[in-house]
């Protein structure tokens, strides 16, 4: 995992959901409002899954992009 | 002035706990849900690896219902305690390597824990008496609350005027006549009260929703253990025994061949660890071998490998080998035909 102020690349390649999610929850607990994690992931479960938890918990999906077989979600941590 | 009442509410996905949660928070409780991750569960981890039905939806279905029931979800990850529980169950095992009882304990143990820690009320389950031949039996629901520590505060909404009074019943916080009185394997009593809640598009129960209820998931388990002569596991030890196609020719080692495009990506992320396989002269799948094997038994490998490639026919099939750290070499084999392959080589 690499952090930069804030900004956090989220690596959770070859997991499986719910693991990304989890990693993401626990990540963000730890995290300030404002801060925008970058998740990079294979498992395409997480195009759904990390969106719905999300939208239960409140945070904003910036940006979901494939690049190269892996999925990048950008994601805005709530204030 | 007291708030609010809290409760917590273990989440599977099914339509019970649904329905369970949905009768709490209808009496004004404030409800959270608990997800627990075991590693074992059916729940995520192969609803991208294989293809499914398109009428399936690809979703994580603990938090398809979190959002439907508009409550918050913590999903947890127990892999590790958890062993212990598939290790060691006290009650022992149901039909295969289930240990339904020992899991329900374990996880209202959990939700009790917390439960204290975040000043919640009470623990609201989707149980039904009598559902599961082992774990749901009216005798044993009083041995979960007993042993995981919850006592009277475990509710089980849905069978609750079945049962004795719990906590919040008998201190008024919800209405008992509010409850449901369902008992048995006969799933219309839920049909029906989730006609009548309106809702539509929940999971279907398709054979339960962990891994240790499949026979051959436990078979293939059974066989990790024995050929490691120890009873334990790692966390990619049982997701991989959810992937491919295992054939064990010797105690020393086995093939992990996937069966079709989603598995064959998921084993490429595991290519780092093992010696692995491919086929290069006709589209096939991928294998792992997993354990020890000598030069020979790798020969044997890649003739069992082509068997399952589109060469399957054809005289001579080429097959990459390559161990990590080490440059890959080349197999030129003729593929096994179906009844060359002992039957119990296949786990």
């Amino acid at each position: 995992m690499n952090e930069n102020s804030n900004s956090i690349i989220l690596d959770v390649r070859r997991l499986l959901c719910p693991l990304p999610v989890i990693r993401l929850q626990n990540k963000i607990q730890t995290s300030p409002g404002g801060t925008l994690i970058t998740v990079i992931a294979t498992d395409r479960g997480v195009l759904e899954d990390i969106p719905t938890w999300c939208r239960i918990e409140g945070h904003h999906i910036h940006s979901i992009q494939e690049i190269n077989r892996e999925i990048h979600i950008e994601v805005l941590v709530k204030s | 002035m007291i708030g609010k009442r809290k409760a917590v509410s273990l989440i599977s996905g099914g339509l019970d706990s649904m329905l369970a949660t949905k009768i709490i928070l209808d009496q004004g409780i404030h409800v959270e849900g608990l997800n627990f991750f075991t590693g074992f569960c059916v729940e995520g981890h192969t609803h991208t690896l294989r293809k499914r039905p398109p009428d399936k939806p690809k979703r994580n279905n603990a938090l398809w219902v979190a959002e439907q029931l508009g409550i918050k979800l913590h999903i947890i990850d127990i892999v590790e305690e958890y062993k212990n529980i598939v290790i060691n169950p006290k009650h022992g095992y149901g039909a295969f390597l289930n240990p339904c009882l020992d899991c329900k304990i374990f996880m209202v143990r959990k939700a009790k824990e917390w439960m204290l820690s975040h000043h919640f009320d009470f623990i609201i389950t989707g149980e039904v008496v009598g559902q599961r031949p082992k774990s749901s039996r009216k005798q044993v629901m009083p041995i979960v609350a007993k042993e995981s520590g919850a006592d009277d505060t475990l509710l089980r909404p849905l069978s609750a005027k079945n049962l004795p009074a719990t906590l919040p019943e008998r201190e008024g916080w919800i209405d008992r006549q509010k409850l449901c009185d369902f008992s048995g394997r006969n799933r219309k009593p839920q049909i029906k009260l989730a006609e009548t809640l309106k809702f539509s598009n929940f999971a279907q129960p398709a054979g339960g929703c962990c891994f240790l209820t499949n026979e051959t998931y436990s078979n293939k388990l059974q066989d990790l253990w024995h050929a490691r002569n120890k009873r334990e596991y790692e966390l990619d030890d049982i997701l991989l025994l959810k992937v491919g196609r295992h054939l064990r020719p010797n105690k020393n080692f086995k093939l992990i061949i996937g069966r079709e495009e989603g598995e064959n990506n998921y084993l490429e992320g595991y290519c780092q660890q093992f010696t692995h396989l491919r086929i290069l002269n006709y589209t096939g799948p991928l294998t792992l071998l997993d354990g020890v094997f000598n030069a020979e038994e790798a020969h044997l490998a890649a003739r069992i490998v082509a068997r399952y490639c589109h060469g399957r026919a054809s005289e001579r099939v080429e097959v990459q080998i390559q161990s990590p750290n080490e440059d890959p070499r080349i197999l030129h084999v003729t593929p096994f035909s179906p009844d060359e392959i002992p039957s119990e080589w296949l786990i």
